[in-house]
């Protein structure tokens, strides 16, 4: 299933039934720079949609995270958590964050498909 | 190649320092302490003659760039020169031998050389009443931030739970105030770069606790409608916060009281030229008027007939900011330092601080390209280059300039110019330096056409390049750690 | 006109390239009705020699420690600098200089200030440090704030033993956030009261201070008190004087979790309080809590190693509102002169004066109490300070100045219950004959 993206530049892809990944953009990650530290929560917290659940920190800022759907948590990255340039790498892919256990599928709907992602970013600049 | 630390230069027996002859019975430890806390582990401090460390120290000075040997034109921190006989002022051992549970019968010349400071202080921004503790400006912004805490509380004015600060503002200010337990308010700049005076209106109100602001504000402008904006603040019930770091145009020309400001602090190491020292000591005196200078840092300097105390009967104060009095010798070259100016001084310093600072503006306008068209005051911005075709970016400049030897300006500051170049000469800089800066610059611009792998790659000519600072803060190394462990 | 270069042709110069014809409007944006109209109400400049002959003048209405043999101590403990320390200190090159955000401009002071962290780590047994905070009463107080961002727990426990002035600012620092500081009561060796201390630890305290050694000089019982607050899952905050630390095991054997404290005995002048920097060192666990910047080591392109100023992004420049701490400066300089202290005392030398102090405190001690010139009050598990209860403090102590001693700190002022009391320190520079001349003053006056 193609990715769904929030406007604080998460992304969420649905894995299968309700579980999904959840990440950080590529815009979002090469607006940061370089990726030094991260600060993710342990499995079994949940979270409201948009409620921030970590940090993710770069030479330059240290930002939040906000989960794009409400959810619990399942999984954590330890491979971006060991070496955080992995998210400048493949944001996209193998440099995702945590993955949830969807608690409202809904809640999708209210995401940006990427084509409005990209027109989003594109008013943004 | 490995950089060499101290404790690398370790040679066992080396001793760089002898005691006297010890006369006095040796007690043992075991007698009265608990046997299993006494240290078994070796501390791992080098050994060394004293000459080994003369040595490393000044080769470390070298290093540096420093007022005395550099240009230095960081805006907002005023790098002006730092007299050394203000240096000497602090070396006198009847301050410096002072100890700060001395009777005060004993203190009455330090005493009296903070009175007389204090008193120059209230002359020059019109407020009526300053406290010394504040060890850096900071200190002196959460100071003032906990005052206007205490003051609205003890109207019962719960509601206000609010500072406003501009988006143009040091980081310090919202820094400040959220320790203080505010909630802080963003105000945007309008296109001049200066407060926008109807969002203004908009945001404040019943929960505005105060306003925080430098004026002139960190684009170099003067904030003309600075009077309205007191008005708003002011009727709406709330305070005005001054922050001092740009001080240094306004002596003699405009007191900060008259401007309307309520309270404000001072930054010593800048406006009255106490030495930076490579980030500190410094000192952010807080000083206040009106029911607002009931509620600052105790203790106050009194002064009875002709003896000098510490004023304790404060009941309103917020309580100690730091321990003791102050950062003491930096008030001592402060005030050795205002002895020299005088009033005439005062205002000399402001009027070439600002001549220094259009002068370069007009200097350098055809190759950079100036943040606004507004003549500036002590400082002027630049938003990068003129030529926009060139990848050259703020950041290489200022790498660029390590190697023609100057020290870079701030830059990337205020966040709301982009590839912002924030330039105070002061006004210790001589028109041939002010001239060799701009050749220097006008250099750069060029190199960044016709030579941008120079300035993206530089600085070439210190003893390291630049540095990753991913790789620091990703495997940090931040200390040195003993071979054995 | 001083500091000024300007000479009337180049201000000319000047002013027709900024096209304006006098320096009055350079002003122009200054509303008319805002300006100062009148001259400051300041006495014209004076000459160096004048300036300084009038400073002199004010030194010379001191009466400084150079005129006393003073025990006074009490969180400053005045001593012997040796004379290369000034001479590093005064190099333009330090002193001069601005903060490091320039790495390649400021090896030497991100260098400088790397050794002391390491130093800091060496003597407190810490993993961590940062480049130096205002002093030791504003480490403290950020101690406990970071304590409360680390578990976000609300009330702290410290004791009444703990240096007044620290207590004072921690309760200022504090004034801002929901934070519920509990004092806790002595016992009568002058240490934490235990069972008191046990009864107030459960799952809402933050953190637990405790000083080594106390505001009366004595060593607490640091093992004891770290077991029973990690009971609690409580952090455990220790206010050490880092001189005693060269003769104490590195406190990570404890598990503290955070150890804060002045530094004004490690190569500070007394300078009436005004001269020194604090420290607040942590576990690898805490990094990224830690208030003050830091220098970490890295490499550049050609792998030449050098120093950065590192973890920016907790500071207030980048996270303003959300920062650790608002702290934006630290004590370069002080940092620098601890550094350059320890390097040339060395371990021989630093382990020597606490030894030194240690011994010197202990003689006097003894003398006083079996001579019975005093009455003891706490007993004897001190360091280098120690309380003495003598009747008519205020006259003796009169007498005592008199005859140019400065017998210590009278806690009455400080303490309501501790009338009569007096705080005597005893520096490692004392000779016996200093020592003893305390001894026979008092004697004749009692």
């Amino acid at each position: 299933m193609a990715k769904l993206y929030s406007k604080s530049h998460e992304w969420v892809e649905v894995q299968e039934g309700s579980r999904a990944r959840v990440g950080v953009s590529d815009y979002a990650q090469k607006e940061l720079g370089d990726i030094v530290f991260l600060e993710l929560p342990d499995v079994g917290k949940e979270f409201h949609k948009a409620e921030q659940f970590g940090t993710i920190e770069s030479t330059k800022s240290v930002s939040d995270l906000f989960l794009p759907l409400a959810g619990k948590i399942v999984a954590v990255n330890q491979a971006v958590i060991d070496n955080p340039a992995l998210v400048n790498q493949d944001p996209e892919g193998e440099g995702w964050l945590v993955e949830i256990e969807i608690e409202d599928k809904t809640q999708l709907e209210e995401l940006l498909s990427p084509q409005d992602y990209r027109s989003f970013i594109a008013q943004e600049h | 190649m490995k950089k060499k630390l101290i404790f690398e230069k370790n040679v066992a027996g080396r001793r760089g320092f002898s005691f006297s002859k010890d006369d006095v019975p040796r007690y043992l430890w075991e007698d009265f302490l608990p046997a299993e806390l006494k240290r078994k582990e070796k501390l791992y401090f080098p050994q060394l003659s004293e000459l080994d460390v003369v040595r490393h120290y000044s080769r470390l000075a070298e290093m540096n760039f420093s007022v005395d040997k550099n240009f230095y034109p960081l805006g907002s921190c005023t790098m002006k020169y730092n007299p050394k006989m203000n240096e000497l002022a602090a070396e006198e051992r009847g301050f410096s031998q002072l100890h700060p549970y001395q009777e005060e019968e004993d203190v009455q010349g330090m005493l009296e050389l903070l009175y007389l400071l204090e008193k120059v202080l209230v002359e020059i921004t019109g407020m009526e009443r300053f406290s010394f503790q504040p060890a850096a400006g900071a200190a002196g912004e959460l100071s003032g931030m906990l005052m206007i805490k205490k003051f609205f509380l003890q109207r019962k004015d719960f509601l206000r739970q609010e500072v406003i600060v501009p988006d143009s503002s040091h980081g310090t200010n919202p820094a400040s105030a959220a320790l203080a337990g505010f909630k802080v308010v963003t105000i945007k700049s309008n296109q001049e770069g200066l407060v926008d005076i109807d969002a203004l209106s908009r945001i404040c109100g019943s929960r505005t606790a105060a306003l925080m602001l430098t004026n002139p504000n960190t684009l170099g402008l003067f904030e003309e409608k600075i009077w309205d904006m007191a008005e708003i603040v002011h009727k709406q019930g709330g305070l005005l916060y001054y922050d001092g770091a740009n001080l240094n145009p306004l002596l003699g020309k405009v007191r900060i009281s008259d401007m309307g400001f309520d309270i404000m602090h001072i930054n010593l190491h800048k406006t009255f030229a106490t030495p930076h020292g490579g980030g500190g000591p410094g000192g952010g005196p807080v000083g206040a008027r009106g029911k607002l200078k009931e509620f600052l840092p105790l203790p106050l300097i009194g002064k009875s007939q002709d003896r000098f105390y510490l004023e304790y009967k404060l009941p309103n104060s917020i309580g100690r900011v730091r321990s003791f009095y102050g950062n003491i010798p930096v008030m001592v070259k402060a005030f050795a330092y205002l002895l020299r100016l005088g009033k005439e001084g005062l205002l000399r310093v402001a009027e070439h601080a600002v001549l220094n600072a259009n002068y370069l503006k007009e200097k350098l306008k055809n190759y950079y390209e100036p943040a606004t068209d507004k003549p500036c005051w002590h400082e002027v911005v630049f938003a990068g280059l003129k030529n926009k075709t060139t990848n050259v970016r703020t950041f290489d400049i200022a790498k660029r300039l390590i190697d023609y030897g100057v020290h870079p300006p701030t830059v990337y500051f205020p966040l709301i110019v982009k590839e912002a170049l924030m330039i105070e000469p002061t006004e210790t800089e001589s028109k041939q330096i002010l001239d060799e800066f701009a050749g220097v610059m006008e250099a750069i611009a060029k190199e960044a056409v016709n030579n941008p792998q120079l300035v993206k790659e530089a600085p070439h000519t210190t003893p390291v390049g630049r540095l990753d600072e991913a790789k620091a803060a990703r495997q940090p190394q931040l200390r040195w750690v003993p071979p054995s462990a | 006109m001083p500091y000024i270069p300007h000479t009337p042709k180049e201000r000319q110069e000047m002013l027709e390239t900024i096209g304006k014809k006098s320096l009055c409007q350079l002003f122009e944006t200054l509303p008319v009705d805002l300006r100062l109209r009148k001259e400051l109400n300041l006495d014209r400049g004076l000459s160096e020699k004048e300036a300084l002959d009038f400073i002199k003048q004010l030194a010379a209405k001191n009466k400084n420690l150079d005129a006393y043999n003073s025990f006074l101590g009490g969180g400053v403990y005045p001593h012997f600098v040796p004379a290369a320390l000034k001479a590093i200190l005064q190099q333009g090159g330090f002193y001069t200089s601005y903060t490091p955000y320039q790495a390649e401009a400021s090896q030497g002071t991100l260098q400088a200030i790397y050794e002391y962290q390491s130093y800091i780590c060496l003597l407190t047994g810490m993993d961590v440090t940062s480049a130096s905070l205002y002093d030791g009463a504003s480490a403290v107080a950020e101690s406990i704030l970071m304590a409360r961002r680390i578990n976000r727990r609300k009330k702290v426990l410290l004791g009444r033993s703990l240096h007044p002035e620290y207590r004072q600012v921690v309760k200022t620092y504090t004034a801002g956030i929901e934070i519920d500081i509990e004092e806790l009561k002595w016992d009568k060796e002058g240490k934490i009261l235990l069972p008191e201390l046990e009864m107030n630890l459960n799952d809402d305290v933050s953190a637990v201070v405790v000083a080594l050694p106390n505001f009366f000089g004595l060593v607490e019982d640091i093992k004891t008190i770290t077991t029973l607050a990690h009971k609690h899952n409580a952090l455990v905050i220790v206010v050490a004087n880092p001189l005693f630390l060269s003769l104490v095991q590195p406190l990570s054997y404890y598990e503290v979790d955070i150890v804060c404290g002045e530094g004004q005995i490690l190569g500070q002048r007394a300078y009436w309080g005004g001269e020194t920097f604090g420290f607040i060192a942590t576990r690898q666990e805490f990094l990224r809590k830690i208030p003050g910047r830091i220098v970490g080591r890295t490499t550049d392109k050609k792998g030449r190693e050098g120093f950065v100023l590192t973890l920016q992004a907790r500071e207030q420049h980048i996270r303003r509102e959300k920062a650790t701490s608002n702290i934006c400066s630290n004590q370069s300089l002080n940092a620098l002169a601890c550094s350059v202290y320890l390097s040339l005392l060395g371990e021989q030398g630093i382990k020597a004066l606490a030894e030194r102090i240690f011994s010197r405190a202990h003689y006097l001690y003894e003398q006083l109490v079996s001579k019975k010139l005093v009455q003891e009050v706490f007993g004897s598990h001190f360091w280098g300070e120690f309380v003495v209860k003598i009747p008519h403090l205020e006259q003796v102590g009169k007498e005592m100045k008199r005859h140019r001693i400065l017998a210590g700190v009278k806690l009455g002022k400080l303490y309501p219950q501790l009338e009569n009391c007096l705080l005597v320190f005893v520096d490692g520079d004392k000779s016996k004959k200093d020592l003893d001349s305390f001894v026979q003053t008092l004697e004749k006056l009692i």
